[in-house]
């Protein structure tokens, strides 16, 4: 059995290591041009919003949002979830993401997206991520990703890495 | 004008330039478009807002996506009869190297071109055309006549 103070102990650094993931994630310029917000950050999850802007409109004709503005809100979130995974920080890029689109997103509303790393090997994190507009709503798109872990700086896959 | 008469009539000029003036999401990463010997090629203008790394620094994976799939969709209603905007069905990005603080450059090559589905593999570089930093394979829903 654990005593209280591990346990308290426990939970305090599971809150800075949280915290040090969700400022990584706010460090980023373009999740700020995108006007992204960093809703909510779990052991192995993340929780953005992607607020609706004309800017971000893909068909001037109907207000749909682009596709690339959902790509780019899923790899940000799908990111931040193997950041709130990993025991420490550490740097990570995106080795691939394929993401299918089941609908449009509807003019005018904002985009929801929530990322789970399910599975972290040594070299690789394999992340699930979802699009929608609110929760129990169909969602509007779903991703799959893998990411390196631990890469070296200016370089994204190890030359030969695999999981 | 709609958006689908403004691509053909950019087509009709010749001028694939204008394919991107009338999509706000385009203006906002900085897009454009040209013709290299006959091929079109979808140019991502650096602009300090698109980094996603600020350490090394790189651009944002995600706007490397986006850059991807619109080049796709240009270089679709650049080269085939659609009576509607190609819808997205699906995307897979693959990250090859990371992309610095420059100029990116996209071209997509039709692979398959069905009456309602059309495939496009997508290859992005910054410097060097041999030296490819993303590729995407692609389907979309398309509608062509007969």
């Amino acid at each position: 059995m654990t005593a209280p103070e591990d346990e308290a102990a426990a939970a305090r650094r599971r809150d800075r290591r949280l915290a040090m993931a969700r400022a990584f994630a706010d460090n980023v310029p373009h999740n700020h041009a995108l006007g992204i917000v960093i809703e909510a950050m779990g052991d192995a999850t993340a929780r953005f919003r992607l607020p609706y802007a004309a800017k971000l409109i893909g068909n001037p004709e109907t207000g749909v949002l682009h596709g690339g503005a959902i790509t780019a809100l899923l790899d940000a979130c799908a990111g931040a979830a193997v950041f709130a995974a990993l025991p420490q920080l550490q740097p990570i890029a995106t080795l691939d993401l394929r993401i299918d689109y089941l609908r449009p997103a509807e003019p005018g509303r904002d985009v929801w997206a929530e990322a789970t790393c399910h599975h972290m090997s040594k070299n690789v994190a394999f992340v699930r991520a979802l699009a929608f507009h609110a929760d129990g709503e169909t969602p509007i798109a779903t991703a799959a990703g893998t990411f390196m872990i631990a890469t070296k700086l200016g370089t994204v896959a190890p030359r030969g890495g695999g999981a | 004008m709609t958006i689908l008469g403004h691509i053909l009539a950019a087509r009709a000029a010749g001028e694939p330039g204008r394919l991107l003036a009338a999509i706000p999401y385009a203006q906002f990463l900085g897009m454009s478009a040209s013709l290299d010997s006959g091929e079109l090629v979808t140019t991502m203008r650096y602009a300090p807002h698109l980094i996603g790394n600020p350490a090394l620094p790189a651009l944002h994976g995600g706007t490397l996506g986006a850059l991807l799939e619109s080049a796709a969709v240009f270089s679709l209603l650049w080269a085939a009869e659609t009576a509607v905007l190609p819808k997205t069905i699906t995307i897979t990005v693959d990250y090859l190297r990371s992309a610095g603080p420059k100029d990116t450059h996209a071209r997509g090559i039709v692979t398959r071109l069905g009456r309602r589905v059309a495939a496009v593999r997508v290859e992005a570089w910054q410097d060097d055309r041999a030296h490819l930093c993303a590729t995407a394979t692609a389907h979309f829903l398309i509608k062509r006549e007969g």
